[in-house]
């Protein structure tokens, strides 16, 4: 048999920029924060006051009911998906053993394990809603849109922090690679503004506090950079295999070259300052694709607006890439979108392939004053042109643990 | 207190609208919760515990099973309060 090869044929969003992949790129494009104060009075208790809530609430999106069953990950799960599905074409008609689902959560139904945690503490048991545990459960978001497509080749859901969005589009990939599906919807969501979740974050002294200026607080590669702004929503690509989306004649966006995974074994939490995992992992994803650096013209980075994250990447960009880091324009999109934890690495590869389709790399907001320790080469405040011809480029995702995800996407 | 009929009827039809989204107007005595009115296992615990806070009654577990039918839940809620 020869190759498989994996194509994209079908992308769906919602995040704090647009309820949508249109409305998305066009704000992504403009250079907009999706970052603003919260309005709850929760915030007080934290000290951090503001996050990147979506754009459009499910609510709007969704038949109520089906709202009150779903955890907030899982409607932007299906939001997303029901999108994409339809950018794909809607090809219900595929065997539905040969279609999988992948969409993965860093840390699942949060807000449903609160609430409901209040419901027993002030009703008792009864008062805890049946929906609770499929609500909680962190294949929540894949299981409900594998049921809604009737997908029977497999429903899966990677967890590895921020980097579950990539490694679920990575899982996807070899599930086609490896002639397991056809089609697979692949994806990443989160939904934890919640005051918990926030002020654990807080305690490790990760999230942004410049309040009185939200918009501008996710600043990743400035000097002044203090931590990551906590964003919610999700991103959904529709993954096939090449043969078969030309035979039904879909639109094609771009073929994954590969992927390449590595972990640290360093810390919890803390990157790895020499990078090394990283630069395996790069390594690794070109070695997949058949490609080498010489064909990288752009990436979309982790780059979180952290103070020892974004440096640590940085350099492990630079010695993996060598000279011809000089040629990759990179975006760091987290300066507009916030950080989607377990959606991040969905939603960056749905904006990779909106790039290579425009032939614009995102611009990066927020830098008033470059680290001089940031050795790449960052597009700023506006898009930049990318190359005509066949080009490459490349997303990479990290998660507390030492998860390391790189994908590779290629014009076609 | 005692409950009419056609008022338990009617709190019955505000639920079932607003747990499983069904239209109060399909919602009838003869109706089955399983096979008219689809309301799945997970629901109808929803349905069950949504009358009890209404009604001021209890509906044991174990009775559940037996209210196969609008009508079965209107006549156990009256039965009860009275």
């Amino acid at each position: 048999m020869s190759q498989r090869r994996v194509v994209v044929t079908g992308l769906g969003a919602t995040t704090p920029l647009g309820g949508d992949v249109d409305s998305t790129w066009k704000a992504i494009l403009a250079g907009q924060s999706g970052v603003r104060l919260l309005t709850e009075d929760w915030r007080e208790l934290l000290p951090v006051h503001f996050a990147a809530r979506v754009a459009t609430e499910p609510a709007d999106q969704m038949e109520r009911v089906e709202i009150r069953r779903l955890d907030r990950s899982e409607q932007f799960a299906l939001v997303a998906s029901r999108e994409a599905w339809k950018d794909a074409g809607s090809p219900d008609d595929i065997d539905k053993e040969r279609l999988g689902v992948v969409i993965a959560s860093g840390i699942g139904g949060v807000i449903t394990l609160l609430d409901q945690f209040v419901n027993l503490n002030e009703k008792g048991a009864r008062g805890v809603s049946p929906h609770t545990v499929p609500m909680l459960m962190p294949n929540g978001p894949a299981a409900n849109v594998g049921l809604e497509l009737k997908a029977k080749a497999g429903v899966h859901t990677p967890v590895s922090a921020c980097a579950s969005g990539a490694e679920a589009v990575g899982y996807a990939y070899e599930m086609i690679k490896n002639n397991r599906a056809d089609i697979v919807v692949s994806g990443g969501v989160e939904a934890a503004i919640h005051q918990l979740p926030m002020a654990g974050f807080a305690a490790m002294k990760a999230l942004s506090t410049r309040n009185d200026d939200p918009a501008r607080a996710s600043r990743p590669y400035d000097l002044d950079r203090d931590g990551f702004v906590l964003g919610e929503g999700g991103g959904v690509l529709v993954l096939e295999e090449y043969e078969h989306a030309k035979a039904r004649g879909a639109k094609i966006y771009c073929e994954i070259g590969g992927q390449g995974l590595s972990s640290d074994g360093y810390h919890i939490a803390a990157p790895d300052p020499d990078g090394s995992g990283v630069q395996r992992a790069i390594k690794f994803a070109l070695a997949n694709s058949g490609l080498s650096t010489k064909d990288i013209v752009h990436l979309n980075a982790h780059a979180t607006s952290t103070p020892a994250g974004d440096v640590a990447e940085a350099n492990a960009l630079r010695k993996a890439l060598g000279a011809d880091a000089d040629h990759v324009a990179v975006s760091a999109t987290k300066s507009m979108t916030g950080h989607l934890l377990g959606g991040a690495g969905a939603i960056e590869s749905v904006f990779i392939v909106k790039a290579l389709q425009d032939r614009l790399a995102p611009p990066t907001i927020n830098i008033e004053n470059l680290d001089p320790a940031v050795t790449v080469d960052v597009v700023r405040d506006t898009p930049r042109q990318l190359p005509s011809g066949d080009i490459a480029a490349l997303n990479d995702s990290f998660g507390f643990g030492g998860h390391n995800v790189v994908l590779v996407f290629k014009s076609l | 207190m005692a409950l009419s009929q056609a008022d338990v009827l009617a709190g019955i039809k505000e639920i079932v609208e607003e747990v499983a989204g069904i239209p109060a107007a399909s919602i009838e005595l003869d109706k089955n919760f399983t096979d008219d009115l689809e309301v799945d296992s997970l629901s109808m615990v929803e349905v069950v515990v949504a009358c009890e806070e209404r009604f001021g009654v209890k509906i044991p577990d174990e009775k559940v099973t037996d209210l196969a039918t609008v009508g079965d839940a209107v006549n156990f809620i009256v039965n009860a309060a009275a």
